[in-house]
């Protein structure tokens, strides 16, 4: 009885998470189409496959796209991760006065629109010459995941065992062993949650891609959104474009879905 | 350092560790600054400028002229309502969902990490691509497979866009967000204590009265930081509203109102404008929100 | 400070850093950066520029090819600002005249006047509108005019007939005769913005007698005739039209055309080389018009996709060099031998009508082309004189903020939330705004 009742969940859980994950699936089939299959009025599950679209990605060259989307996206979340945990930790472990204040700010900066910010950041670029600029690129994003990383890594921080750090101290530990040998081992999860959202965002971020970098440093979302075509149809190309360049986050959430899940349980975690 | 006494040294390493928090956040603090600031000091200068991109002859200081234009047009209000609204609307049916799914996932059945991975896809997606490929192959009138199925079932091709701007944008914004807030309640939930658990069950206390007086406390803090991190994001969304619907039928946000004064308008000041008063009522509600409703971010740090 | 320390400060300096390092190109030869959209006539380009390439060696041309709302805030950002990323920008008819007016653009007119380019063979009315007092600040790379298109085997089913130059209401008559659960009578577009909805919907206005602006400015958008007129589009949508109207633009009514879920479609010309294709469905069975009239006798748009060169470029000779060889009848020729002549752009040049290889290739639909874009009038399209040139558009700097936000009040009336009324009363605000700035 019980067994029943538990194969009927578990099918319902899998005709639910397939259901869910259909739009993905399509993606992915429509990226083998040609664009009349890709718009035909019966959806088109059996069809001669094409890799038309993917030699038109490779053509425009999306493998420059995707190397310069990895440099922001790894550059940036590098400098979140080392400006954000001596930040949170001082936030958290070892608290300073008008410590709330201070994490206000970081917080109601990420509340701003991006569109307000675009063009005063585009002539700041341009006077400083750094348009059209990777690491400029990289810095931008940075800033914008920076509040979102030290407001999650101060909540694992703050999990951190009291007993552990006042022990280690009495151990006659200075303050960089505690920080480097002590506590960071124990977030470790955390802050590989972190890095991950950091990275995801970088990687998909496409309004200061239009507007701060053309011929040599543009990511990978604008050149996506390129496929669009005023005059003819598209679905199929921009499928193939969209399989390519979501598989890096795909892989990355797949393998680090359970440091996630553990780092954020880390945070909630009182 | 040769001739300090040990006394000496105690007092420098105390007066080191008085500053070292200071010395630790200072870093990210100069960063945030230079990079988020310095643009906003810009963005005000701006929003005091008459400065159409596309008539530079007519460039001149504008005083408050375009923070009268902002008040008087009326977008503003429909914007803020809007904004509410559809982020709302969206972070609670993603939580909800996102619960769901927790709640299914945390069950050990064959196949369960497989099953995981794909309910979280839908978030690792590009949120632009997202918002195309529902367009064309699933809200289409002609080649949606919603209305492919619609149809099948007997009934007439729903016009999304057109008839359901609201909630088609909801839909494609829980889809995208739910994964988020499983994975975070999910983590809550396999961070539960088996031992009540078992207890519970020992009493025989019903499966929906352990979730409601059991699980659901538990999740609290979890369901908190969900609200929390997907309304900083929800509140940008953009794209579902950019390609599906244009800002027609009550969709027009403040993210969206603001990329067409900066972008369609060319209007540099009064985008400035309108970004200058965004991020003051941003701060109003942030405070209020940050300050009395999530305690929970609040109260670690003053122990 | 511990070590650890030091080298996180010194990563982030390294990062910094990083920043100032400014990419120096190779030397000696000229990389042009070409800002373009990714139309079929510009992919074309793309693989042909090779050709050009090779032409002229030193010379290396770089695609940037973007959608097209980033092209305009990319590209009119970089232009207004002086900051030179580009070389060769692609601008609409809509915006040449507007920006060659600030100086932003390099004048062409002496560098186009040698006898083997022969600029006279560009259509007369594609040339009015890219030149400002007799300067021409862009080459017309495609053009486009709007014509009425239809599937004849569904039209001929319900023993309906359509002329040469068919009225509004034959159309409106037709499209409810040949309506049906399966298939919609007519497809038109309905998604907000100006170059959208506005696109066909501007030219209904102007037929009826209405426009944006009278000759002093004055807001025109809630007077009788443009209130008539779009409330004969959003009938004619309501009784005979596509389901979901505001997600449907160009590319979704081309989709419905072809799969047979509609029997007639009002939009650009350029469409007509798609459903002739050799893999489209309707091939053969199409029938063509001018676009459906009502007071005026034409009522076909005018657009075309321009290539210009920005003032402040560093390589403007070869900029030059290579926008002449892509508007050329050799780049024509070109097109035609390695890629097809159904491939060569339309719209551009009056000769390109007679090449007996295109005049086969496009036997269905090249003469109405030629017909249509020879006969429509930028300087005045509608019944009443106007203050600007060019037709499905208001040629200043506000039109494209206006026509947004009176299309989406338009929307919000066609879906049934507002009246028509309603919302045009709303937009002769909005668009009086507008006109005041002109006066």
């Amino acid at each position: 009885m019980k067994s029943t009742k538990a194969t009927l969940i578990t099918g319902a859980t899998w005709i639910i998470a397939v259901t869910y994950f259909f739009p993905v699936a399509w993606m992915f089939i429509n990226s083998f189409k040609t664009e009349n299959d890709a718009a035909s009025l019966t959806p088109k599950f059996i069809f001669t496959p094409t890799l038309e679209g993917f030699s038109r990605l490779a053509d425009r060259g999306m493998v420059d796209y995707l190397t310069n989307s990895l440099m922001a996206s790894v550059i940036s979340t590098a400098l979140v991760l080392l400006l954000a945990i001596p930040a949170a930790y001082a936030l958290s472990v070892r608290p300073i006065v008008k410590v709330q204040d201070a994490l206000f700010f970081f917080i109601s900066t990420r509340f701003m629109p991006a569109a307000a910010s675009i063009l005063p950041l585009f002539i700041i670029f341009k006077n400083l010459r750094v348009l059209d600029n990777i690491f400029a690129l990289s810095l931008v994003y940075a800033a914008m995941n920076l509040p979102i990383a030290i407001w999650m890594m101060r909540s694992f921080l703050s999990e951190v065992p009291h007993e552990v750090i006042e022990a280690s101290r009495i151990d006659g530990a200075n303050f960089e062993t505690e920080l480097w040998s002590v506590v960071l081992p124990i977030v470790l999860p955390g802050i590989a949650a972190v890095a991950l959202i950091c990275f995801i965002f970088s990687w998909n971020e496409y309004f200061f891609s239009v507007l701060l970098t053309s011929a040599n440093a543009k990511t990978t979302p604008p050149f996506l959104a390129s496929f669009v075509d005023g005059r003819g149809q598209f679905l199929a190309v921009l499928s193939a474009a969209s399989t390519v360049a979501a598989l890096p986050v795909i892989l990355a959430g797949w393998f680090a879905q359970k440091q996630l899940v553990r780092g954020l349980a880390m945070g909630a975690v009182k | 350092m040769a001739s300090g006494t040990k006394i000496e040294q105690q007092a420098k390493s105390a007066t080191k560790e008085k500053f070292l928090p200071r010395k630790l956040i200072a870093p990210a603090l100069i960063f945030s600054i230079a990079l988020t600031q310095v643009p906003f000091l810009v963005t005000i200068y701006f929003s005091l400028m008459e400065w159409n991109l596309l008539k530079p002859q007519e460039k001149a200081f504008a005083g408050i002229d375009n923070y009268i234009y902002v008040f008087k047009t009326g977008d503003l209000l429909p914007a803020i309502i809007a904004t509410v609204g559809l982020t709302a609307f969206s972070v609670v049916c993603s939580l909800l969902v996102g619960l769901f799914f927790a709640v299914l996932l945390d069950r050990k059945f064959r196949g369960q990490s497989i099953a995981r991975t794909l309910i979280i896809t839908p978030f690792l997606i590009m949120p632009a691509a997202s918002a195309l490929i529902w367009k064309f192959s699933m809200f289409d009138t002609n080649i949606g497979i919603i209305n492919f199925v619609v149809q099948k079932l007997g009934f007439s091709a729903i016009g999304w866009s057109t008839q359901y701007p609201y909630i088609s944008v909801i839909i494609l914004l829980t889809w995208q967000y739910a994964p988020f807030m499983m994975l975070i309640l999910l983590s809550g939930l396999q961070s539960q204590s088996r031992e009540v658990l078992e207890a519970a069950s020992v009493d025989r206390a019903g499966v929906l009265r352990t979730f409601a007086f059991i699980t659901l406390p538990h999740l609290r803090q979890y369901i908190e930081i969900a609200i929390l991190l997907g309304t900083i994001m929800l509140l940008q969304a953009f794209d579902p509203i950019a390609i599906m619907t244009k800002g027609t039928g009550g969709t027009k946000t403040l993210a969206y109102l603001l990329y067409e004064r900066a972008f369609v308008g060319m209007n540099v000041g009064q985008a400035a404008a309108y970004g200058v008063v965004t991020v003051i009522l941003t701060i109003i509600v942030a405070t209020i929100s940050l300050r009395s409703l999530f305690k929970v971010f609040i109260s670690g740090v003053s122990k | 400070m511990n070590n650890k320390v030091k080298a996180l400060i010194a990563i982030v300096v390294v990062a910094i850093a990083g920043v100032v390092v400014v990419q120096q190109q190779s030397g000696g030869d000229v990389t042009l950066t070409l800002a373009t959209v990714n139309n079929g006539q510009m992919k074309d380009m793309e693989s042909l520029k090779s050709e050009f390439e090779a032409d002229n060696p030193g010379i290396k041309v770089n695609f940037q090819v973007m959608e097209e709302g980033d092209l305009r805030s990319a590209v009119t950002s970089d232009v207004a600002n002086k900051a030179g990323q580009y070389d060769i920008v692609t601008i609409g008819a809509y915006e040449v005249p507007q920006w060659g007016a600030n100086g932003w653009l390099t004048d062409l007119t002496s560098d186009l006047a040698d006898d083997a380019y022969d600029v006279g063979d560009i259509l007369p009315p594609v040339k009015d509108a890219l030149s400002v007092d007799g300067m021409q600040y862009a080459v017309p790379f495609y053009g486009e005019s709007s014509i009425l298109m239809y599937n004849k085997e569904i039209l001929d089913a319900k023993g309906v007939k359509l002329s040469n130059n068919p009225t509004w209401n034959e159309v409106a008559a037709a499209a409810k005769k040949v309506n049906s659960a399966n298939t919609a009578g007519i497809c038109l577009r309905g998604k907000p913005g100006w170059g959208d909805l506005f696109a066909p919907l501007t030219t209904v206005v102007q037929t009826f007698g209405g426009t944006w602006y009278d000759m002093n400015w004055d807001a025109k958008v809630n007077a009788p005739e443009f209130v008539q007129a779009v409330t004969f589009y959003k009938d004619l949508l309501a009784s005979a039209g596509q389901k979901d109207p505001v997600s449907y633009s160009f590319n979704e009514c081309l989709t419905a055309l072809k799969t047979g879920k509609v029997a007639m479609w009002y939009d650009a010309s350029v469409a007509a080389s798609m459903l002739e294709a050799d893999d489209s469905p309707v091939k053969g069975k199409m029938g063509y018009a001018h676009a459906p009239v009502a007071k005026t006798k034409e009522a076909g748009w005018l657009w075309s996709w321009n290539l210009a060169v920005p003032a402040n470029t560093q390589n403007k000779e070869a900029a030059v060099k290579f926008i002449k060889w892509a508007t050329s009848k050799e780049y024509h020729n070109l097109v035609g031998t390695k890629l097809g002549w159904s491939l060569v752009p339309p719209g551009a040049r009056t000769s390109t009508y007679s090449i007996p290889e295109y005049k086969e290739a496009a036997a269905a639909y090249a003469p109405i082309t030629l017909e249509v874009m020879s006969a429509v009038n930028p300087k005045q399209p509608g019944v009443n004189p106007q203050p600007w040139v060019g037709i499905q558009y208001v040629a200043i700097p506000e039109f494209q903020d206006v026509g947004n936000q009176v299309a989406q009040l338009v929307a919000d009336a066609i879906a049934g939330r507002i009246t028509v009324k309603e919302a045009l009363d709303k937009g002769q605000v909005i668009a009086q705004a507008a006109g005041d700035a002109q006066k």
